[in-house]
């Protein structure tokens, strides 16, 4: 076997595991910003009314004079989703280690697990400021970790059990009990499962806050400015709004995603960083 | 001394229903290179995982190391290597050869240099912080074999380890998997399908029948040690392997068999005469 010489690949340093190289990025930048210069063009050609589709640099603008009011609603409403995120996460992945690890259980609990996932968590908002309190934090967190809950529990459960029958059988052939098996196989097998959950559940969990906003509470919430400025036909400053709530929304998932990056190196989906 | 020891055992799978292995009864001493050859659906691999202690036997006796083989697999007395080199993609080279010991509980300093001799003897040097993915196949069963032996368990159990490589790696590994059966002394248990694997490696060649799998002949191997890639040129390997395919043969199994390029033109040598 010494006739082949195979190198070995160096491995990627900390910036090409955490990102790509920046042409990568350059073919999306141009949409993004032809997708802005398209359009306040049309917005301005076409004459469009203000309260229907205000153009981005009014936007900008408002965004830049309210900025105080709008970034202390703006981090009152991320943590309400932060909150919401990491009690739903935990929950989700502490309950499928025991169902994953407990079968009989997964398949007596499973059914009304499935059948609450298709319950419109979002309707409970309501019912929720009257638990908690409209003006307590915790009411929204509720929300959004309902919302959180389900996905995160899905896919790692899913990572837990789709473990390949060779790998117990070798861990068996080591005399390795159940304990040990979950931990030296299925619950790093889950990882990239339990990733692609936290992904998704960081989007549901801005959901949550900002809609659990919409049905009262404090004044100075996201969803609260939103709607009141629509209700009072300031559309820019509603769209300002709107505006910062995306760039959290987007900073949460790539947080996320940046730690699954750093976490994951020797996953096979962190190859194109490191070739 | 019996490493290996199997009396009258039969594994039925379902209730009363497909009969997958019929009183096989087989002794194999230490030091032995025994394979296990016969057509798919023979049961080879069911009859190496009972060995193993990873499926039970309907009926019969399973003594391995001279206790049950439930024992002996707690007491980690074989290692294993499969057809896919199983290796967990989360850890290193390094990392994945070691995870016996670290289970065994040795501790840092020991397992690092036990990892390291292993990792010359197989060749990867250079590779030890390198992750599963980027390894060839062959890279990786050697990685595989490299783990199986890391405990240096007295029986080593091999379930066709080479059967998805090419020929050429497959033929590099053999005489690879050679030196280090006879640097370890340590006792195989090897089971393929390719006729020209299973003697040029063996010490004996175990032939199995198809459905239900029984025990159909088994064959000496006295082609002298160590073996080299010239005992493939040699007559008596090439009488060998005629044995073994009329065995095969005459249990009903060798329509199933793929023969490899050598093979095929001893096939059509014994056509010509």
């Amino acid at each position: 076997m010494s006739s082949t010489v195979v190198e070995p690949v160096p491995r990627g340093t900390l910036g090409a595991r955490v990102g790509r190289g920046l042409k990568d990025w350059v073919p999306a930048l141009v949409v993004f910003v032809a997708g802005i210069a398209l359009w306040e063009g049309l917005v301005r050609g076409l004459d469009i009314q203000n309260f229907l589709l205000p153009p981005p640099s009014d936007i900008v603008q408002t965004l830049w004079t309210e900025r105080d009011v709008l970034w202390s609603a703006a981090w009152f409403t991320f943590e309400e989703a932060l909150g919401g995120w990491v009690i739903g996460c935990s929950a989700a992945i502490v309950v499928a280690i025991v169902l994953a690890r407990w079968p009989l259980i997964a398949a007596a609990v499973m059914p009304f697990a499935i059948a609450a996932n298709a319950v419109p968590i979002i309707a409970f908002a309501p019912i929720t400021n009257n638990w908690f309190g409209a003006l307590n934090q915790l009411s929204k967190m509720v929300i959004a970790a309902v919302l959180c809950f389900f996905p995160v529990l899905i896919n790692t459960l899913r990572g837990l059990t789709s473990v390949r029958p060779q790998q117990i059988e070798l861990m068996r052939s080591y005399a390795a009990g159940e304990t040990q098996i979950f931990r030296r196989v299925r619950i790093p097998n889950a990882l990239p499962y339990i990733f692609t959950g936290l992904k998704v559940a960081t989007v549901l969990a801005m959901i949550g806050a900002i809609v659990g906003d919409y049905f009262g509470g404090s004044q100075n919430a996201l969803g609260i400015q939103i709607r009141r400025q629509a209700g009072v036909f300031a559309f820019t400053e509603a769209w300002a709004a709107i505006m910062i709530a995306s760039i959290l929304g987007i900073a949460f998932y790539a947080a996320v995603a940046a730690v699954e990056r750093l976490t994951m190196g020797w996953h096979p989906s962190a190859r194109a960083t490191t070739e | 001394m019996t490493v290996v020891s199997l009396e009258g055992v039969s594994k039925e799978f379902g209730t009363g229903g497909v009969r997958a292995l019929q009183e096989i009864g087989i002794e194999i001493a230490e030091g032995e290179f025994v394979s296990l050859i016969g057509p798919s659906g023979c049961g080879k691999s069911t009859l190496l995982r009972i060995i193993g202690d990873l499926i039970q036997p309907t009926s019969g006796a399973v003594v391995v190391n001279g206790k049950t083989a439930h024992q002996a697999r707690l007491d980690r007395d074989y290692g294993i290597v499969f057809q896919d080199a199983v290796l967990f993609d989360w850890r290193t080279v390094a990392k994945n050869i070691g995870l016996p010991l670290e289970m065994m509980g040795w501790d840092r300093r020991r397992r690092s240099d036990r990892v390291k001799q292993l990792i010359d003897l197989v060749e990867l040097t250079g590779f030890e912080g390198h992750h599963p993915w980027q390894l060839s196949g062959g890279m990786q069963q050697r990685v595989s074999i490299a783990r199986a032996l890391s405990f240096d368990p007295p029986l080593l159990l091999m379930d066709e380890p080479f059967g998805a490589l090419d020929e050429m790696t497959r033929e590099r590994l053999n005489l690879e998997l050679l030196r280090i059966w006879e640097a370890s002394g340590s006792t195989v248990v090897f089971v393929t399908h390719s006729i020209s694997e299973a003697v040029f490696l063996s010490t004996r060649v175990v032939v199995m029948s198809p459905r239900p799998g029984r025990i159909v002949g088994i064959v000496g191997v006295d082609l002298p040690q160590p073996r080299t890639a010239d005992t493939r040129e040699s007559p008596r390997f090439a009488e060998l392997i005629r044995d073994v395919r009329r065995i095969l043969r005459s249990g009903g199994g060798l329509d199933v068999e793929e023969p490899s390029g050598e093979e095929a033109l001893i096939a059509a040598e014994e056509g010509l005469q």
